[in-house]
């Protein structure tokens, strides 16, 4: 009964930290490049959707009611969406909603963060100074997985080094490492054992945007569209006795409903890549098991054999990913629009081979949030 | 843009008192209404198979706030859940347009906030400070008494007509048991009172309130198995308006307006209207955007000014206009939503009995 969408635009600004440009002007740089590469201007767009982490990370509160101007809003509905980190895919999806249901056409989805303008760690820690932060949270599950998985140390500082060479090749991104290494991952202060500064992800500010078009409105773009085969998601409480944080049954059952109703049965063999949202390294492997991609303790292997590289069997985040530029509420969405730009054929020098299908996820709160979505470049792809 | 595919029904409403100060959690708030409304549908936790809220962070005065509102909705084993940070009538929206795609049939959509904690006066300001501008302090109430200072100064209105609202309002949620502020007094006595943020008097003003709300969506043949007496949800749009107040003619509600027009509200008589009237001279406002006659009744709750349960106060409008469907006293009507200083953005459903 649902409509088909698809990404028909993509923008995105620079990373980097933006000191001379306005949250307005942030939004509004992404959502111009979308509409240019759709081939629209606002006046097509039917309604927006915007989405970003907490309020308190730029202190403005609702800032779709400042950002409305900048937007194009004026005289049309604009939704916010707030899920934890894993907003800037539940903002594509809710998006995607928008145009399944019927009710529009044409639907700009945008996200931001301007980490430059807050504290994130202050945020993330639920606004208590000294807190612990998101790298406090997840170091000790990381810890885990490596003794449940049985990965060697490398596995990290491979995936740092990997994310990051990536980057170089992406115009967008925030960190540019040029003489990125194993010995410069390893070297660089550790952060929250096992986690080195290098294994994590920067603060970054930024914005990015999606055109979301109905079948008809696809098929007249100018861009060959990625089509939105299936998206899914999970939540689960934050904290109960018994509950596996390295594995958590939402990220299992937020892909298990992603493949059932895409129709992938083998992930590894029917997905040609994955944006991933890895904001500290041994997440990579982490999200490989837990979303079933690979069996369990078998992620690493993956990425230690190399697989999981630009030219591997299953790159995983071929344009930097997280861990290269982060501006919180907008990486899941990036996430979702990387894998349509690999789809699209889009993805410039860091493009993966013959990608048809691919994977944007994301994940949030005390990874209990998950949002994730499949992108083809065929409306009916055939995983035989 | 065109209409949605299925038809969508509000099954069962609930709601919290709206409490000056609700000394216990948020999440406390929320299970009341979920716990509530599984009682009243007889369905089990995993049947909703969509779950959708509405709060704000800053009035917790604390990020990531609505991480801790699932504890009062369940969220084991895993859901299918998402969250506005907006009020709980634009969870609905978009609850009513997924239950659009098809593949499910129920969804529950909470609005709940607690404003006691905090000073709603210096809390919202934030809303009006973006970082580019300097930091005015720009309240709520003082932009809803400029929004009064231009009816008035229109010819629109007089401040009688704000008491008037006021007086029928307080009085009208006698009835409403969920009600914080309900008084009888004349329009006299109200004019008598000080000015507080001239041209508006205290009266003029929501209370502080703490609350939460929440409604059961079905689509279809699973709404009429779950009542007898489903409301309809006919139509929903909502429309935002620019944040700059002298960009805009602030005695009219140009986002209302365009909203009434696509829901079709003309097109049949509306019994009974639920406005989020949060400052007494918005309800002029809006009675004209949404050409209300005489026969509608508007916020027989007592509306806002009654109670103001932030977050949740949309919601509440749409719970009492499905509640007047559901129980026959009302065959057609329309609540509506707010977010923003001076009515910047709103929201329109329309609810029907029948069909």
């Amino acid at each position: 009964m649902a409509r088909r969408c698809a990404v028909v635009g993509i923008g995105q600004t620079d990373y980097r930290r933006q000191l001379d440009v306005t949250l307005d002007g942030l939004v509004r740089w992404a959502a111009l490049d979308a509409l240019e590469d759709a081939g629209m201007s606002f006046t097509d767009i039917d309604a927006i959707v915007i989405g970003k982490a907490p309020d308190a990370l730029e202190a403005v509160m609702m800032p779709e009611l400042s950002l409305a101007d900048a937007l194009g809003a004026v005289g049309k509905p604009i939704h916010r969406v707030h899920t934890a980190g894993s907003v800037g895919a539940s903002t594509a999806i809710t998006g995607a909603t928008l145009v399944e249901s019927g009710r529009y056409d044409r639907v700009l989805v945008v996200c931001y963060e301007k980490q430059s303008e807050g504290n994130a760690t202050w945020a993330l820690s639920g606004g208590r100074s000294g807190g612990q932060g998101a790298g406090g949270t997840f170091a000790p599950w990381i810890r885990s997985y490596i003794s449940r998985s049985g990965a060697p140390e490398h596995i990290g500082w491979k995936i740092a080094v990997k994310d990051r060479q990536n980057a170089l090749k992406n115009p967008h991104a925030h960190l540019r490492i040029e003489d990125i290494s194993i010995e410069k991952v390893k070297e660089s202060p550790m952060l929250w054992d096992p986690l080195h500064f290098l294994e994590s992800c920067p603060s970054s500010d930024g914005a990015a945007a999606v055109v979301l078009g109905s079948e008809d409105v696809a098929r007249r773009g100018p861009r060959p569209p990625a089509w939105v085969i299936a998206h899914a998601k999970r939540t689960e409480f934050s904290s109960f006795p018994g509950r596996d944080t390295v594995r958590p049954v939402a990220g299992v059952d937020c892909a298990e409903a992603l493949y059932a109703k895409a129709g992938v049965t083998d992930p590894l063999r029917q997905i040609d890549c994955a944006e991933l949202y890895v904001p500290f390294s041994w997440y990579e492997p982490m999200w490989l098991e837990g979303h079933l991609i690979t069996p369990e303790a078998e992620g690493w292997k993956l990425t230690d054999a190399g697989d999981t590289e630009l030219s591997g069997s299953f790159p995983v985040n071929p344009s930097g990913g997280v861990l290269s530029s982060n501006p919180i509420g907008a990486s899941g969405l990036i996430r979702c629009l990387e894998a349509a730009n690999q789809v699209r054929g889009t993805a410039g020098d860091y493009q993966v081979d013959g990608a048809k299908v691919a994977l944007g996820h994301a994940y949030g709160g005390a990874a209990q949030y998950f949002a994730m979505w499949i992108v083809s470049a065929e409306l009916e792809p055939d995983f035989g | 843009m065109s209409a949605v595919p299925r038809e969508v029904a509000v099954v069962a409403t609930s709601q919290t008192n709206a409490y000056r100060l609700f000394n216990d959690s948020e999440p406390k708030l929320i299970m009341r209404c979920v716990n509530d409304l599984l009682e009243q549908t007889g369905l089990e936790r995993d049947a909703l198979e969509f779950t959708i809220a509405g709060s704000c962070d800053y009035l917790s005065g604390m990020p990531f706030a609505f991480v801790m509102n699932i504890d009062g909705v369940g969220a084991w084993p895993p859901v299918y859940e998402s969250h506005v940070e907006m009020d709980g009538a634009w969870a609905l929206f978009e609850a009513w347009l997924r239950l659009q795609l098809g593949d499910i049939d129920v969804a529950v959509v909470i609005g709940s906030g607690k404003s006691s904690p905090g000073r709603p006066r210096e809390v919202f300001p934030l809303q009006t400070d973006p970082y580019v501008m300097a930091p005015l302090g720009m309240d709520p109430v003082s932009l809803a008494g400029i929004q009064a200072r231009a009816l008035l100064d229109a010819g629109k209105a007089a401040e009688r007509d704000f008491a008037e609202v006021v007086a029928r309002s307080r009085r009208d949620a006698r009835q409403n048991p969920h009600a914080q502020l309900a008084t009888e007094s004349t329009v006299d006595e109200l004019l008598a009172a000080p000015y507080f943020s001239a041209p508006l008097r205290m009266h003029d003003l929501p209370p502080v309130s703490d609350g939460a709300a929440a409604v059961v969506i079905a689509a279809g043949d699973r709404a009429r198995e779950l009542t007898d007496r489903p409301a309809w949800i006919r139509d929903m749009d909502h429309r935002i308006e620019s944040h700059h107040p002298g960009l805009r003619d602030l005695t009219r509600s140009v986002s209302t307006e365009l909203a009434a027009e696509r829901v079709a509200l003309a097109d049949g008589p509306i019994d009974v209207a639920e406005l989020m009237v949060n400052y007494s001279p918005e309800e002029l406002i809006l009675r004209d955007a949404l050409g209300l006659s005489n026969g509608t009744a508007v916020n027989p709750s007592g509306g806002p000014l009654a109670g103001h349960p932030v977050m949740a106060t949309g919601l509440v409008r749409v719970i009492e206009v499905a509640e007047r469907v559901r129980s026959g006293s009302a065959s057609r009507g329309v609540a509506h939503a707010s977010s923003g200083p001076c009515l910047q953005q709103n929201l329109l459903c329309v609810l029907e009995e029948g069909g």
